[in-house]
Order: C-alpha cells, then sequence, then structure tokens
C-alpha cells in the first residue's frame, strides 16, 4: 500500500503569533515553525499501516524553503519519502488554490491512501481533505478517532460531538484524523540520522501544470482584509456564594453554553 | 543553557533533534516522578529503559547489534537532558551503554556481541560493570577479585561494591585478577553463587539502584571471558568512555538548578522587590552562567575531539574534574537562592547537589583526576 501523508509546517501554537502588517498572511519569517500537530497523528497512523501491511508512506509537503526543516523531522518519525512544492507564487494561497496544488501534486503519486491532519493550527478551516477528495474523485473519510484496513476496504470511526459514526469507503480515498487516533512516536536516533539521506523531491508550479496567476494573494477566493490583536482578558465574574453558589454556577455554565 | 552565548549555534540539526528527543522523554517519564522515586530510594530501572530503548537511547554511540551509532556529541547531549532530570537516570544510561554494553562491544568475542549487545539495546536485558571492591575502589589495580581456571571453565570469588544496576541486573560485567592480570568476565546474575544485594541509606543518589555483589565460587564456562580485555586498561577504556558522559551530564544537572533559582529570584519577593534584582543575587547568577557556559564550551570541545577519533584520557580528566566540580558549586549556591525551599524535594535543586556528591566520587573522584592531570603536566606519576 502507498500511502501519502499531508504535512504542514506552521507557527507554534504554543508560542507567540502573528499576521504580517503588509498583506495579511501568517508571519512565518519570525515565527517558531513546527509541524503541524495533527499532522504527526497523520503520520503516525500511516507507519503503523505500512508496518502492519508492508507498503510505502510519502510525505507531502506545500510551503517556502523553510519547510524542509519540517519535511526532515517528518521523515525522522520513518516515512520513506518526501514531495515538496515550493514556488515564491505560492504566497498567500487560499485553501481552494492550495487543494488544486495538492491535488496536482497527489495525482503523480498514485496513492491507495492519503492521511491528513483534521485540521492546521494556522488556517484552522478544516476543509482541505474535503477539497482535495472531491478534486480527485475519491471518497472523503474526515475526522477519523480510529482507522482500519482490510484489503482495499477503508473502516474509519468518525468522531462527532455526540459520540461516532463508521463510515466505510474503498481505496483510494482520504482519511482525515484527530489527535484521538493513537499516540505519535517519539523520532528514534537512527530514524533522525537516516532522514538526511531520505529522497526529498522538489516540485515548482510548472512541474504541476498549475498557472501562477491561479494561486498565491491574486488568486485566491478569500482575502484577510484587516487584522487586530485579540483584547486582553478581562476580569470574569465572580459568583458570591450565599448558599445559591451551586445554582449560580449551573446557571453561568448554562448560559455560556457549557452544559 | 542560558542563552548568553547562543551555544545551540554549535550544534547541527540533527544533534539538537536528538536532545530535543531526549528532552521529551525527560519531560515525560523522568520530571514528573523523580521527586517520588528519590524519596522512596526507589527508580523503576526496566521501564525507563524500555522508555529510553524506544529511541534508541542505550548504547546510543556505538555501532552495529542494535545500537543506533550517534555521535559523541550527540550522547554527551542525550547525558546532559538525562541528567538535568536527575544524576541517578543518567547513571542508569551511563552504566549501560557506556561501562556494560561498552565493555563487550570493544573487548568481548562476536558471539558475546550477538548473545547481549541486541537486548541490552532493546532495553531488555540490564547490565552494570563491577570494578569497585570494598577495599579497593580509586585503586583498581590492587583488586582481591580472583578467577581461577578448572578445566576449562573459570571459578570467581570475592566481591564487588558501589555497583549500579546491579541488584537488577541482567547480566554483570565482572573484573578479577588472573595469572595474567586483570580481565572482564561476562556472568549472567543467575549464574549460581552470585549474589547482589542493594545498599540502604543513601544520602546521594537515591533515584538510582545501587548494590554490593558477592561472588561465591561462581562457575563460568570459558568463553564468559571477554577474550581481548588483558589488563587495566580494557576497564578504563569503559571508563573514559562513561566519564566523557560525566563532562556534559553534570552540566544538565547543573543547568536545572540554574533555570529554577533563576525563576525563583524573578518571583520571589523580600524587602518589596523580588531577590532577583539584588546584586548580590545577581552576583551568584552571573557567576555561575559563566561557568555553566564555559563547562559546555569544554564538553563541546572534547566531544569534537572525541568524533574527530583524538580523545586522550587526560583530557577527559579535565573535562570531569571541571565540569562536575563546577556543577558541584552550582548547585549549592543555588540552593542559597532558594532559601529554605531549597532544601525542599519539591525544587530539584539539592537533589542535584546530593547527587553530584556521588559524581564526584564516582568514575575517577575529582583527586584522582588532578593527580592524572598532574602526571600529563610533570611526566610524574604521584598514584604510587
Ligand atoms: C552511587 C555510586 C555508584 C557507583 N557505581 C559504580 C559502578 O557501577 N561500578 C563500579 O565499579 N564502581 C562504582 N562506584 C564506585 C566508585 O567508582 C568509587 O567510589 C570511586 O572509585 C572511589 O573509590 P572509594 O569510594 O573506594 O574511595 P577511595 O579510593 O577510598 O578514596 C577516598 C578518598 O581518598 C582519595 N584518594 C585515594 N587515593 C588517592 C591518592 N593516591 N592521592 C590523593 N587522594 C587519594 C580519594 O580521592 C577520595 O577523596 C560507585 C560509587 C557511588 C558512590
Amino acid at each position: 500500500m502507498k500511502i501519502v501523508v499531508l504535512v504542514k509546517q506552521v507557527p507554534d501554537s504554543g508560542a507567540e503569533r502573528s499576521l504580517r502588517a503588509d498583506d495579511n498572511t501568517v508571519d512565518r519569517a519570525t515565527a517558531n515553525n513546527v509541524i503541524n500537530e495533527m499532522d504527526e497523528y497523520a503520520i503516525e497512523e500511516a507507519l503503523r499501516l505500512k508496518e502492519a501491511h508492508g507498503g510505502e508512506v510519502v510525505i507531502l509537503t506545500m510551503g517556502p524553503d523553510k519547510a524542509t526543516d519540517s519535511i526532515r523531522k517528518a521523515l525522522s518519525m520513518g516515512p520513506d519519502a518526501a514531495v515538496h512544492v515550493v514556488d515564491d507564487a505560492l504566497h498567500g494561497s487560499c485553501a481552494i488554490a492550495t487543494s488544486k496544488v495538492l491535488a496536482a501534486a497527489l495525482a503523480q503519486q498514485n496513492a491507495d491512501l492519503i492521511i491528513a491532519g483534521a485540521e492546521s493550527t494556522d488556517g484552522r478551516v478544516q476543509v482541505l481533505p474535503h477539497m482535495l477528495a472531491e478534486r480527485l474523485g475519491i471518497a472523503a473519510l474526515t475526522g477519523a478517532r480510529k482507522l482500519t484496513v482490510d484489503g482495499s476496504t477503508l473502516t474509519v470511526e468518525r468522531q462527532t460531538d455526540e459520540g461516532y459514526e463508521v463510515v466505510t469507503a474503498s481505496t483510494p480515498a482520504v482519511v482525515s484524523v484527530w489527535d484521538t487516533i493513537n499516540d505519535p512516536r517519539y523520532p528514534s536516533f537512527k530514524g533522525i540520522m537516516a532522514a538526511k539521506k531520505k529522497p526529498v523531491q522538489t516540485l515548482s508550479l510548472a512541474d504541476l501544470g498549475v498557472a501562477a496567476s491561479e494561486v498565491g494573494l491574486d488568486g485566491a477566493t478569500s482575502a484577510v482584509l484587516e487584522h487586530g490583536k485579540r483584547p486582553p482578558r478581562t476580569g470574569g465574574n465572580t459568583v458570591e456564594d450565599s448558599g445559591d453558589g451551586g445554582v449560580k454556577l449551573v446557571e453561568f455554565l448554562a448560559t455560556e453554553k457549557f452544559v | 543553557m542560558t542563552g548568553l552565548l547562543d551555544l545551540d549555534s554549535l550544534h547541527s540539526d540533527e544533534e539538537l533533534q536528538i536532545r530535543e528527543v531526549v528532552r521529551r522523554l525527560v519531560d515525560e517519564h523522568v520530571r514528573p516522578h523523580v521527586a517520588g522515586w528519590y524519596e522512596d530510594g526507589h527508580v523503576p530501572v526496566r521501564d525507563l529503559a524500555k522508555a529510553f530503548a524506544e529511541v534508541g537511547l542505550l548504547g546510543m554511540h556505538l555501532s552495529g547489534y542494535g545500537c543506533a551509532g550517534a555521535s559523541a556529541v550527540a550522547y554527551g547531549l542525550a547525558c546532559l537532558e538525562l541528567e538535568a532530570g536527575d544524576s541517578g537516570v543518567r547513571s542508569l544510561v551511563s552504566v549501560q551503554g557506556s561501562l556494560a554494553m561498552f565493555a563487550i562491544w570493544k573487548w568481548g568475542s562476536e558471539e558475546q556481541k550477538q548473545r547481549w549487545l541486541p537486548s541490552m539495546a532493546a532495553g531488555d536485558a540490564i547490565g552494570c560493570f563491577g570494578l569497585t571492591e570494598p577495599d579497593h575502589g580509586s585503586d583498581p589495580a590492587s583488586m582481591a577479585t580472583r578467577a581461577r581456571r578448572d578445566g576449562s571453565d573459570w571459578v570467581l570469588n570475592g566481591s564487588k561494591m558501589w555497583i549500579t544496576n546491579a541488584p537488577v541486573a541482567d547480566v554483570a560485567v565482572i573484573w578479577a585478577r588472573v595469572e595474567e592480570g586483570v580481565t572482564g568476565f561476562v556472568v549472567p546474575t543467575d549464574a549460581p553463587g552470585f549474589s547482589a544485594r542493594e545498599i540502604k541509606q543513601k544520602l546521594s543518589l537515591r533515584a538510582s539502584s545501587t548494590g554490593e555483589i558477592v561472588l561465591d565460587d561462581v562457575r563460568l564456562p570459558a568463553d564468559a571471558q571477554l577474550p581481548f580485555a588483558k589488563g587495566l586498561k580494557a576497564p578504563l577504556s569503559c571508563l573514559t568512555e562513561a566519564r566523557y558522559g560525566i563532562v556534559w551530564g553534570a552540566l544538565g544537572a547543573a543547568r536545572d538548578c540554574l533555570d529554577t533559582a533563576i525563576d525563583y529570584a524573578r518571583t520571589r519577593e523580600q524587602f518589596g522587590r523580588p531577590i532577583g534584582g539584588f546584586q548580590l543575587t545577581q552576583a551568584k547568577l552571573a557567576d555561575m552562567a559563566v561557568e555553566l557556559e564555559k563547562g559546555y564550551l569544554l564538553a563541546v570541545h572534547l566531544g569534537r575531539t572525541h568524533d574527530a577519533g583524538r580523545l586522550k584520557p587526560h583530557q577527559v580528566s579535565v573535562g570531569k574534574l571541571n565540569n562536575v566540580r563546577e556543577a558541584i558549586a552550582i548547585a549549592r549556591q543555588c540552593r542559597t537562592i532558594l532559601g529554605a525551599n531549597g532544601i525542599s524535594g519539591e525544587y530539584p535543586v539539592l537533589r542535584h547537589a546530593n547527587n553530584l556528591e556521588s559524581v564526584l566520587t564516582y568514575e575517577g573522584t575529582s583527586e584522582v583526576h588532578q593527580l592524572v592531570i598532574g602526571q600529563q603536566l610533570t611526566g610524574l606519576a604521584a598514584f604510587t
């Protein structure tokens, strides 16, 4: 089985993040850039499938030159090879344009299975797996908390607010995963040392047959017009307990829709 | 480190990634539990060994036989991160990789390597290294443990003291005197006549298992002897490896103390302001940071020299003497900054300081390293 895992480099969500003042895009130059957290679960799932069923795991990343750091880190966990789509014209691409580029790259791969994280911590639009499935004309099994493969049949437990749904499809398909699906491994030292010798293929827009005008800020179907800092936290409410504290707490939780 | 000198710029991405993995392992498996282990005087050696083995930490600087084959600098960084957790946890890894595994890897037969190294690298077999005896510490050349021939077998008699991991080990590398001099034996700990007793009431390195080994007519087949270990230089070569790791490891304990003290000094207020704002506190912090970063430069230099295959034992003595001596001074000084909290197990500082008392003594005491350096400088040996 050939599995392609989508890996995005994002600013570390645990550190200070910002948008650029000039074009309102994510500031990647000054950020501490890391592998999108959910993608580590996607890599882990792919590696487990490979260990159980054999085959090959390929990382696919669209991102700037500096994304090679994250690609090497992803490879250190154990995948076999990587494809890096890098082109200056891609800066500021919207989700629709990104899916066009990734679909073009995936079309060259003939993967049986494409695994992605359910969302990226910078964009958080959660639509890319669906868009890719649509463009490639294959099934999308999204939001998985469990994935089993039996021959060409995929079965997924799809996480919902209330519980889960069991959905099936046959390969090829796109599966997106949540962080409930597994416990990603630490890269082993051997893996870290082997990563720098693994093949990383670099592709430009021209290699993929996508025109620069279809992507980037100019080709974007949505745009961030302005942005501002999140207002500082305010004091919040203090509930005085004069015998009815419990009731007041429940009322508060109910108005905030926590219960 | 403190970030003063941007020392990370001395490292490759690969080295930093290996460090990051060890840091995460320590955060997950050591930090949350270590104060309790210390108080109880008990550490789950096997669980830790399995968790460390998963990434290839055990014998990481050896090649082949399931070992990762990482550089000496990467191994040093791993020791540093482990010891930032606890010197006892670093000791576990040092003894497994640099003493027990290294002895077999360097001086063992192909069969011995095949038999032991893969399972030791996997954390399934725990090793220990018995050189020190009750009456022979700094002077191992006069050891009393004997091995005599009986037909083709060997029969071992004697005792070994202060042996890390002895009570939990599956295999012991035991150094003993034979007619031709000192040699080593690979001894399964279930061999009849082998016993190991836990040393109790330690006030240092409590998150580490330490034992006394008694060898009472332990009969071993001929192939238990390490065939290439001839003379004291064999065990000493293992000590050089382990000492090299300590050069880095001690810095980890010191870093953890200094991080704790800086954090404490910024938030603890007396006389209406943070104690970190007082000049006396700042002088302490500055001096400690300077020593820590200097020690790091020394460790990196020795590491690069080791990776180039040029590291000499007396150079390791320079590193061990300096870095452990400075680390214990830093730990004690940090203790003063924390005041009463400094003596509490809720902070790591006194635990590190107490641990470093052992680190100062094992793998060659500071005095012995001074003698090694003195001999190098003068050409005169002061040992005997
Ligand atoms: C927690 C712990 C774990 C250990 N683990 C191991 C292990 O796994 N395997 C192992 O084999 N050993 C181990 N050791 C033993 C350790 O290596 C010895 O304690 C060390 O070599 C010193 O020996 P000693 O304690 O007998 O001290 P001694 O040799 O008796 O030294 C006592 C003092 O005399 C000084 N001294 C001795 N000779 C001279 C001299 N010629 N000139 C000047 N000063 C001198 C010493 O520096 C020291 O200050 C461990 C020790 C500890 C504390």
